[in-house]
C-alpha cells in the first residue's frame, strides 16, 4: 500500500474531478429504455450533457427536475414527483434514475418521501421502475457516484430474498465498472461467451453508448444496453463478477446477499490481469482457455518484447480516476516504465494499492508540476491534458472522460491480449516520435569541411558559375 | 441575490415589447426541459475575457464539467481557458468553510497567476448556504491589491439569458468606468478622425470578429472593448469612452447598453455581421450614429469594394445553394442575424426556433421572413424532427447540443453555436458558412447511411427519414 499526497491547496486548477451525479447518471445510461434524471437546477443537466455528447458524439437522455429560486428554498420534493409524472406520461420509460446534485443534497431533499408520494398519487406509472440516489458532488467524483449508482440499481431490482442463485446454470453477473469504453464491454462479453457461458453485463454501455445508427429517428430514452428484467435476474447465476476495483465492494454485498461466489478484477490490461480473468473464466465454466485466445496471448508477448526497447525506463505521468491510473499504472509497470506520478481527483482503492508509485490526489496544474519535476516522458490523461502535455513538451495518451478532441476515442478497446497490444503499439509509436539522436559534434580538429563546402555551393550558385572556388 | 434584483434584471425597460414575457423565458417544468442555468450564461458571458482569472466558487459540477468548453479565441493571454474551482467538499458545506476556501483561492490564483483581475462566479451550493461572496471580494481584493469582482450567478436564479445579464449588471456595477484608455499609438493613421467604440455581446467565437475587425482599422474606428470576445480587463475597464456602442446578435446583455447610455450618454444600435446585408448594415450604423462625413463617405466606398468581392467568389456556391430550405433553431438568440446570412445565399428559412429570443427578436424575424414563417418555442427533439418533415427542410442549422437528434434522423446539420470551430461572421465568414453548409448538405453519406443493409428484407427498417434525400429530382420539387 502507498502514501497519498492530499489537497493542499485552497483552489482547485485545471480541475480533474468529474462530479459524483455525472457518474451515477452514466450507470443508468447503461440500463434499456432508461432516463437518468437529475434532481438540481438545470445548469447541472445542460453541462452533464454537453459532456456526455463531446465525450461520446452521440445524443444522450437526461432530463431535471429545474429547481429554480423558489423552490431551492422551500423544498422540491414536488419537482421530483412532477418530474417522475410528466417523464413517465411522455415516454413511459423501463427505468427512471434519479440521482441528487449538490444543491439539492444542501438543501435537504427527502427523494425517498418524494417517490412515495409519486407512487401514491400516480399508480398507472407502477410498471417505470424507480431508482433513487444521493450523489452531492460536493463528495466523492466520478467513480463513487458510478458505484453509488450500481448498487441503487441492484438494490431496488433484486432485493434481499428473491435470487434463486444457481438457477441459470450459465450465467454470470458482471458488474462494470465506470472507466469501461464500449470497446472494452464487448471484450468482456465476448470473452464470457467464449466460455460458452451467458454474460450479463450490469451495466451495458456497449448497447446503448457504443455510437451505432439505429433504425428509429429519434429516442428519447436509451436504446439498448442491459434490460431491467435482466437485471432482475442478476442474483440467478453462478457467479458475480467485478471490473474495476471501485465496484469490488457492491459486488461483494451484492454476492453475499445472493449467496454467490464473486470474483474481483481490476482494469483487464496487461498480461497478468488478462491471464487472471480468463483462468477465472475457465474455472467457472469448466472450459478450456479458447486457442485464440491462447493465440492472442502468443502476439501480445511478441509486442512486449517488441516495444519494451521503447517503454523501457521512460518516465510517465498518469491521471484520471483510481481504477484507470491503477491499471495503466500495473500496465506501464510491467513494461519498465517508471511511473513518476499518478494524479487521481480522489483517493480510490485501487491507487490505494497501487505499489512503486505515490498517488497525489489533485488537479491538472498538479500533474503539470509533478510530471515536470519527475521529468517525464510520456502522459497518459484525458482531454484535458492536452495542453499540459503540451507545455510539457511530451506526447499524450488519451484514456478516460472526457475526449473531446479525438474522433472514436470514447470506444476503444484496451481489455485483453489485443487491447493491450495495441495500447503498447501506440505508446511505443509515441515515444519513437519523441527519438532524439545524439547531438553531432563538431570536432576542433576535424578534416571535414561540410559547412565550408556548404558556403561554396551556395555561393556557386548565387554566381551561377557551377565552379567550386574558394 | 434578492429576489428583487433578480426581478429588476428580467424587466428590462428597453425592450419594446417586455409586458408580454418578463424574462423570455417561461418557468422551467421538472422533467421536460433543458437549457442552462444563470451560472452558466453568466460565465458564458465573461469567460472571454482572457486576461481574468475565472474562479467558480462552488462543488466540482458548475466547473468540472464546463471548463475549457468554449470556442472563444484570445489573441494573447490564455489565463481564461484555465479551469479554476474552489471544489467544495461536504466539510466546507457543513462547516461553513467555504467563505475561507474562497479567500485563501483568490490569493493563489493572484500568486500563482498575476491576473489583470479576478472574477468570482457564485454557484447554488454556497448561495444556498449563505456564502458572502461579496464581502469575501472586497477584503480579498483590499488585501491582495488586485480587482476581485463578483458575479452572483447560482444557477436556480433562473434562465441562461438572466445569467447573461447578471454578467453584463456586474461589468457595470463594478468594472467599467474605473479606468481610462491608453493614447493610440504614435504610429497610427493620422490621415483621419479616430474614433472608439465598443461592441456588446460578440464573443469572437472560432476567431469569427477577426473577420470583421480589418474593415473597422481601415475606417478608422478603434474598438475599445468587445464584451467580451478577446476583450482584456481593461479594455471592460475602458468602455464608458466609447462615442457608440453595438449591441451584437441577441439582447442578453441589453442592460449594458442601457445602463451606458443612461450614465455616459453614449447611443447604441443593435446589429450583426453575420451575412453580407447585415454586415453592411452594421458599418453604416456605426458611421451614421458617429455622423463624421469623412467616415460615411469612406464606409460606403469600403461596402461597396467588399460586397461585390464578396459576392464573386460566392457566385458558384450560391447555385449550389439557392432554394435549400432551412431549419434554424439557434435556441432564439441568434436566430434573426443568421436568417440574413442564410437569405444572402438564396436559402429560404422555413422556420425557426424563439424559445430564448424576445419579443422584439421576434418582430424582427417577422419584419426578415414575412408572417408565413412557423416560429417554434419547443425546442425539443421530437418538435424539431417533425419540423423538419413538416416543412421539408434540407437542413437542421442548430447547436451542438442538436447535432446528434439530426444525425440520427439522418438529416444534415450545422453547428451554429458557441462550440463550434468555424468563423463565421463578417464578408470573408461567409465563404467558410457556405463551405460548411455545401459539405454537408452534398456529402454521399446521407446515401450510404440510409440504404438499408443488402440482407434486410426491409420489414424492420424505418428509413422514413424526414428530408428528403439530397438527389436532383426531390430539390426541384423543393424549389
Amino acid at each position: 500500500m502507498s502514501e497519498v499526497v492530499r489537497r493542499s491547496k485552497a483552489l482547485s486548477v485545471s480541475p480533474l474531478k468529474t462530479s459524483q451525479t455525472i457518474g451515477a447518471t452514466l450507470a443508468f445510461l447503461g440500463i434499456k429504455g432508461a432516463v437518468p434524471l437529475m434532481h438540481g437546477s438545470q445548469g447541472c443537466t445542460a453541462f452533464a450533457k454537453v459532456f456526455f455528447v463531446r465525450h461520446f458524439r452521440e445524443p444522450v437522455p437526461l432530463a431535471t427536475t429545474a429547481m429554480d429560486q423558489i423552490s431551492s428554498v422551500m423544498g422540491a420534493d414536488d419537482n421530483i414527483v412532477e418530474a417522475l409524472k410528466t417523464i413517465c406520461d411522455k415516454h413511459k420509460p423501463a427505468l427512471v434514475g434519479v440521482a441528487t446534485t449538490g444543491l439539492a443534497e444542501t438543501q435537504g431533499a427527502d427523494i425517498r418521501q418524494a417517490l412515495y408520494r409519486f407512487r401514491d398519487k400516480h399508480p398507472e406509472h407502477q410498471s417505470t421502475e424507480v431508482v433513487l440516489v444521493n450523489t452531492p458532488d460536493f463528495a466523492g467524483s466520478f467513480e463513487t457516484g458510478f458505484a453509488i449508482a450500481i448498487r441503487g440499481i441492484l438494490d431496488a431490482l433484486v432485493p434481499k430474498g428473491v435470487a434463486r442463485p444457481g438457477s441459470r446454470r450459465r450465467q454470470v453477473t458482471v458488474l462494470c465498472g465506470a472507466n469501461l469504453t464500449p470497446g472494452d464491454l464487448e471484450y468482456v462479453y465476448d470473452s464470457i461467451e467464449a466460455f460458452g457461458l451467458r454474460p450479463l453485463l450490469i451495466p451495458d454501455l456497449s448497447g446503448s453508448l457504443d455510437g451505432h445508427l439505429d433504425h428509429a429517428k429519434f429516442n428519447p430514452l436509451t436504446t439498448g444496453g442491459v434490460t431491467v428484467d435482466e437485471i432482475r435476474t442478476a442474483g440467478d447465476g453462478i457467479a458475480v463478477l467485478a471490473v474495476g476495483e471501485s465496484l469490488h465492494p457492491v459486488a461483494k454485498a451484492f454476492a453475499e446477499r445472493c449467496e454467490l461466489p464473486v470474483h474481483c478484477f481490476g482494469h483487464l490490461m496487461g498480461l497478468d490481469a488478462v491471464d487472471e480473468w480468463l483462468m477465472s473464466l475457465a474455472e467457472i465454466s469448466g472450459e478450456k482457455v479458447p486457442v485464440r485466445y491462447q493465440r492472442q496471448r502468443q502476439q501480445l508477448q511478441d509486442a512486449m518484447l517488441d516495444t519494451h526497447f521503447m517503454l523501457g525506463m521512460t518516465r510517465a505521468a498518469v491521471a484520471g480516476d483510481s481504477d484507470l491510473v491503477a491499471g495503466f499504472s500495473r500496465l506501464l509497470q510491467g513494461m519498465g516504465v517508471d511511473v513518476c506520478t499518478a494524479v487521481v481527483p480522489t483517493m480510490g482503492e485501487a491507487a490505494r494499492q497501487l505499489s512503486g508509485v505515490t498517488p497525489v490526489i489533485g488537479d491538472l496544474e498538479e500533474l503539470e508540476k509533478y510530471a515536470r519535476k519527475g521529468a517525464a516522458e510520456l502522459m497518459i490523461c484525458n482531454s484535458h491534458g492536452v495542453e499540459s502535455a503540451e507545455r510539457l513538451g511530451i506526447p499524450i495518451l488519451r484514456v478516460g472522460f472526457p475526449q473531446y478532441d479525438l474522433v472514436g476515442g470514447f470506444q476503444r478497446c484496451w481489455f485483453g491480449y489485443r487491447g493491450t497490444s495495441q495500447a503498447l503499439f501506440d505508446l511505443a509509436n509515441l515515444r519513437l516520435g519523441q527519438h532524439q539522436d545524439v547531438q553531432p559534434y563538431h570536432a576542433l580538429y576535424s578534416q571535414k569541411r561540410d559547412g565550408a563546402q556548404q558556403k561554396v555551393v551556395h555561393t556557386s550558385a548565387a554566381s551561377s558559375t557551377g565552379a567550386i572556388t574558394h | 441575490m434578492k429576489a428583487k434584483d433578480i426581478a429588476e434584471l428580467m424587466d428590462e425597460p428597453a425592450f419594446t415589447h417586455n409586458k408580454k414575457e418578463k424574462s423570455g423565458c417561461a418557468k422551467p417544468k421538472p422533467g421536460a426541459t433543458d437549457g442552462g442555468c444563470a451560472f452558466d450564461g453568466a460565465q458564458i458571458a465573461l469567460l472571454p475575457i482572457a486576461d481574468v482569472a475565472h474562479v467558480v466558487h462552488g462543488p466540482i459540477a458548475c466547473a468540472g464539467s464546463s471548463w475549457d468548453n468554449r470556442g472563444t479565441r484570445s489573441s494573447g493571454p490564455t489565463l481564461y481557458r484555465i479551469g479554476m474551482t474552489t471544489d467544495l467538499t461536504e466539510q466546507d458545506v457543513i462547516m461553513g468553510r467555504g467563505e475561507k476556501r474562497l479567500f485563501h483561492s483568490i490569493k493563489q490564483v493572484v500568486e500563482d497567476y498575476s491576473p489583470a483581475a479576478v472574477f468570482v462566479y457564485n454557484t447554488c451550493v454556497p448561495a444556498l448556504i449563505g456564502d458572502d461572496v461579496d464581502a469575501v471580494c472586497k477584503a480579498a481584493e483590499e488585501r491582495w491589491g488586485v480587482p476581485v469582482v463578483p458575479v452572483d450567478a447560482a444557477g436556480f436564479y433562473g434562465t441562461k439569458n438572466l445569467g447573461n445579464r447578471i454578467a453584463g449588471e456586474a461589468m457595470v456595477k463594478h468594472v467599467i468606468g474605473t479606468a481610462d484608455p491608453v493614447p493610440l499609438p504614435v504610429d497610427a493613421n493620422r490621415d483621419k478622425v479616430i474614433h472608439d467604440v465598443n461592441l456588446i455581446g460578440e464573443y469572437n467565437i472560432a476567431g469569427e470578429f477577426w473577420f470583421v475587425l480589418p474593415l473597422l482599422d481601415e475606417l478608422g474606428i478603434r474598438v475599445l472593448c468587445t464584451l467580451s470576445g478577446d476583450a482584456r480587463f481593461h479594455e471592460v475597464q475602458t468602455m464608458h469612452h466609447a462615442e457608440v456602442n453595438m449591441m451584437v446578435c441577441s439582447k442578453a446583455m441589453l442592460n449594458v447598453a442601457r445602463k451606458l447610455q443612461e450614465r455616459f450618454d453614449t447611443p447604441w444600435f443593435e446589429g450583426s455581421f453575420y451575412g453580407i446585408t447585415d454586415t453592411s448594415q452594421a458599418l453604416r450604423d456605426f458611421a451614421r450614429l458617429i455622423n463624421d462625413p469623412d467616415l460615411t463617405a469612406r464606409t460606403e466606398a469600403l461596402i461597396e469594394r467588399e460586397e461585390s468581392r464578396i459576392r464573386a467568389e460566392l457566385e458558384p456556391w450560391r447555385e449550389r445553394l439557392n432554394g435549400k430550405r432551412v431549419l434554424l433553431y439557434t435556441g432564439g438568440v441568434k436566430s434573426w442575424s443568421v436568417i440574413s446570412a442564410l437569405q444572402d445565399l438564396g436559402m429560404k428559412v422555413v422556420a425557426t426556433g424563439t424559445k430564448k429570443s424576445t419579443e422584439e427578436d421576434k418582430e424582427r424575424i417577422r419584419e426578415l421572413m414575412g408572417d408565413d414563417v412557423k416560429m417554434l418555442d419547443e425546442g425539443n427533439p421530437k418538435a424539431l424532427l417533425k419540423t423538419v418533415e413538416d416543412y421539408k427542410a434540407d437542413i437542421l442549422i442548430a447547436g451542438g447540443r442538436n447535432m446528434y437528434t439530426a444525425l440520427k434522423a439522418r438529416i444534415p446539420f450545422l453547428d451554429i453555436n458557441q462550440e463550434r470551430e468555424f468563423g463565421y461572421a463578417g464578408y470573408d465568414g461567409m465563404l467558410e458558412l457556405v463551405k460548411q453548409l455545401a459539405l454537408t448538405l452534398e456529402s454521399p453519406v446521407w446515401q450510404a447511411v440510409r440504404k438499408p443493409a443488402p440482407w434486410d428484407d426491409g420489414s424492420d427498417v424505418v428509413l422514413d427519414a424526414p428530408v428528403a434525400p439530397v438527389s436532383d429530382s426531390d430539390v426541384k420539387e423543393v424549389v
